[in-house]
């Protein structure tokens, strides 16, 4: 460490350079594109983007149809809410999402990204800025080596403008996720918010506006865990974006007259306009790379340029590695057919556990007291505790009923009113004469029904402990 | 903290910081030999046949490992963290604590002292107000007097309607606030085994339950001289002394002969602790609500 840093780059006598580990991102100019998968791109992110944008405004049953809710602990989706309890519903559901993916990628590769992937979408958004204030590829490198003069402030700031005025309203659209959205804006506006809100709204902001505008490609280069392992997925039938090696070889460049076989040259024209478009900066030509989105840009462009050359489309295309090597493609494969039967069987049990998801909990546990029962007069008492939790959306008053081998009676129980998610914990006698009872351990079924809803009810089972047999 | 400790704490936690961040900066350059391919250089792995490249790792990457630096430079200013250095904010975990404290003092105060205002009768009616004393009996009283307030050997039932120190709303109120202390002296050395037997007679006889007439009377004569004074000439009890009503089936200690004799045998020292310093005055109002709410018919409250 004495010297080394004054060391030149180079040293002729050893022979050895030494060269930075870190590098620099080469900034990637992409040139736009019109064609097929460009506007197949747009229709797809469209509704997913208005759906993200629209939903936190949407009121169903007078509450915001998307509320995760998080001081108090509960989310609400569309008509159901959940509460803490609920837990293995998402996890679930984050593992039928997982099985999608996988399913999907066996199949058509990685269309997520290339097609729906927020990443794809907001960065779809802040280019269309870039060529909107910028202009196209050559232009954009053309301002960006030019030195700062009035034009480039103006062409600059109003793309930075417009990325941040994207980012600010994806940041509050997404705090409106977790805070409602008209109390936060008003809350806003006339700076009374609190300073959690506000202090998100500004991090989405500033993360959206950094990742969309700066780092793009390097999230699914290098952060990413989908991914590190999508790719893994691929196998031979696995729909892809291929450069056709076997029709575009050799390359190289040639008049629209020339006939590339007295050439000797295949029908790729090296015009590199596929690898201009490629929002990760690959060349497809290479063959299929890690980075590769699966968005299909390339085939659009290549396309393009087959057309104005008059050579037949799909040089670059979706297809598969069987299909190039031998002209067909097996559909129905083992691993498609094993992702799509499981991801079947759980949809269809999430979809059953939902809809059977009970409106009320009650649990109950039998009192740590001194002792296992009391006696009281003629009677064997049992203390319970309960914990009616109420997972419905109105606050109900529920009334309990006991039943068992024995006659029973409730004592001491209190109906009060249980809100929305919260959890009542009560005391309860449960009574029974002891002359009726001739055994020490007995069940006895405690049952909560909502008083205005007989529907909503829930049951559970314990024990019932009495005093040992005296000798008969 | 003594000062070795300290010190010790705050070089190896800034020696650690060096060396990482030399060993970051040292190894920024690697060499590469003159006849390499610097574009498609492999670090020598192969495995099925596919080699991994040596690409360089991303400038960001550098810089956001610079930017921890950074932030641990900065984070061990403000906070402790270098020994006993308590850091310029003056952060601390009391305080922390404190301050969530007394928010959420500032947050529970405006409804404690809006049930303070009501009246116990009032309050015992309020179902919100009931839930806070549920919880509240749960916390603090449960232990002793059961979760349902059914009571235990030694420990009153406070669902009935028999009340050992008094059941209205301000007796309970100041049970709670001040505590009792119940004596019931041990009378074996004044009144014998035989005397024992004869009272207890006469308290079974008092309540109309099973007795030996024949030592009634004798029983009756030591009553009125030793035991009148505190449960009165008919045995109903003193709620100012917190002498049990004797002619009742609630029985404290057990009402069975031989507990009875026991009690008289052995005397009784029944204490509930004064809860006024722990709980504060808005508590012991809920508190107080919820222990005259468990005497009262519920179907009445809705």
């Amino acid at each position: 460490m004495t010297n080394k840093s004054k060391q030149t780059e180079q040293e002729q006598d050893t022979g050895i350079r030494y060269v930075n580990l870190y590098e620099a991102d080469e900034k990637v100019y992409m040139r736009r594109i019109t064609g097929f998968y460009q506007k197949l791109r747009r229709y797809t992110g469209m509704p997913l983007l208005a759906a993200y944008l629209l939903m936190p405004w949407l009121v169903i049953d007078g509450r915001p149809a998307m509320l995760f809710d998080l001081p108090e602990r509960r989310f609400h989706v569309l008509w159901l809410s959940f509460g803490p309890q609920d837990g293995m519903f998402l996890a679930w559901l984050l593992i039928i999402a997982a099985f999608m993916l996988f399913t999907v990628t066996v199949l058509v590769g990685r269309v997520w990204c290339g097609f729906t992937c927020p990443q794809t979408v907001w960065t779809q958004m802040f280019i269309w800025a870039e060529f909107l204030c910028e202009g196209d590829r050559n232009k954009r490198m053309k301002l960006d080596a030019r030195p700062w003069g009035p034009e480039k402030v103006a062409r600059k700031g109003a793309k930075h403008g417009i990325w941040l005025l994207i980012a600010l309203v994806t940041a509050l659209t997404f705090v409106g996720y977790f805070v409602p959205i008209r109390d936060l804006l008003v809350g806003l506006a006339t700076i009374d918010v609190h300073p959690a809100a506000a202090f998100w709204v500004f991090f989405f902001t500033a993360a959206t506006y950094m990742n969309a505008g700066f780092l793009r490609e390097q999230v699914c280069k290098y952060m990413c865990p989908y991914a590190r392992f999508q790719s893994v997925m691929y196998d031979k039938d696995t729909l892809t974006v291929f450069y056709n090696y076997v029709r575009g070889e050799p390359r190289g460049p040639r008049k629209p007259t020339d006939d590339p076989k007295e050439k000797g040259l295949g029908d790729c024209i090296d015009c590199s306009w596929c690898v201009q478009v490629c929002p990760v900066d690959i060349d497809i030509r290479d063959g299929l790379q890690a980075e590769c989105i699966d968005c299909g840009l390339c085939v659009d462009a290549c396309n393009q340029v087959m057309d104005r050359m008059d050579y037949p489309r799909g040089l670059i295309s979706f297809t598969t590695e069987d299909a190039i090597e031998k002209g067909h493609t097996k559909v129905f494969r083992p691993r498609l057919l094993g992702y799509g039967a499981v991801l079947l069987v759980m949809l269809s049990v999430f979809a059953y556990a939902l809809s059977a998801r009970l409106p009320v909990g009650l649990d109950v546990l039998r009192d740590r007291g001194m002792r296992m029962y009391r006696i009281s007069g003629p009677d064997v008492e049992n203390v319970y505790t309960l914990k009616i939790n109420n997972k419905d959306r109105d606050t109900h008053i529920y009334d309990l009923s006991v039943s068992g081998d024995y006659p029973f009676e409730l004592e001491g129980y209190r109906p009060l009113p249980v809100n929305e998610g919260e959890v009542l914990t009560l005391p309860v006698r449960v009574v029974v004469p002891r002359e009726a009872l001739d055994t020490v351990k007995t069940s006895v079924t405690l049952r909560v029904e909502a008083r205005e809803n007989p529907e909503i009810y829930t049951e559970h089972t314990t024990t019932f402990i009495g005093p040992a047999l005296r000798d008969q | 903290m003594s000062t070795f400790w300290s010190l010790w704490i705050i070089v190896l936690t800034l020696t650690n910081l060096a060396l990482l961040l030399w060993v970051l900066l040292a190894n920024r350059k690697v060499a590469v030999r003159d006849d390499e391919d610097p574009e498609n250089r492999t670090t020598g792995h192969v495995y099925d046949g596919i080699e991994e490249y040596d690409n360089p790792l991303p400038r960001w990457w550098f810089k956001m490992f610079i930017a921890t630096f950074i932030f641990a430079g900065v984070y061990l200013i403000l906070y402790p963290g270098l020994g006993s250095f308590p850091g310029v904010l003056g952060w601390t975990q009391e305080k922390e604590l404190r301050g969530h404290q007394q928010q959420a003092q500032a947050r529970f105060s405006e409804q404690f002292g809006e049930y303070a205002k009501t009246p116990i009768e009032e309050l015992a009616r309020d179902p919100q107000a009931m839930k806070m004393g549920l919880r509240l009996f749960a916390n603090n009283c449960a232990v002793c007097h059961g979760s349902d307030g059914g009571g235990n050997w030694g420990f009153p039932n406070l669902t009935d309607d028999a009340w050992q120190w008094g059941g209205s709303p301000e007796r309970i109120k100041q049970t709670l606030v001040q505590g009792r202390k119940a004596a019931m002296p041990a009378w074996s050395a004044s009144l014998g085994e035989q005397g024992i037997a004869e009272v207890t007679e006469y308290v079974q006889s008092m309540g109309d339950r099973e007795h030996d007439a024949e030592l009634v009377s004798a029983g009756e004569q030591k009553f009125m001289r030793n035991c009148a004074a505190c449960h009165g000439a008919d045995g109903t009890g003193n709620i100012n002394l917190g002498a049990p009503n004797l002619t009742d089936d609630v029985w404290l200690y057990g009402g069975e002969p031989s507990d009875i004799r026991q009690t008289l045998r052995v005397g009784r020292n029944g204490v509930m602790p004064a809860q006024g310093e722990l709980l504060k005055d808005d508590r012991i109002h809920i508190l107080a609500a919820y222990v005259y709410s468990l005497s009262l018919n519920y179907d009445e409250q809705e």
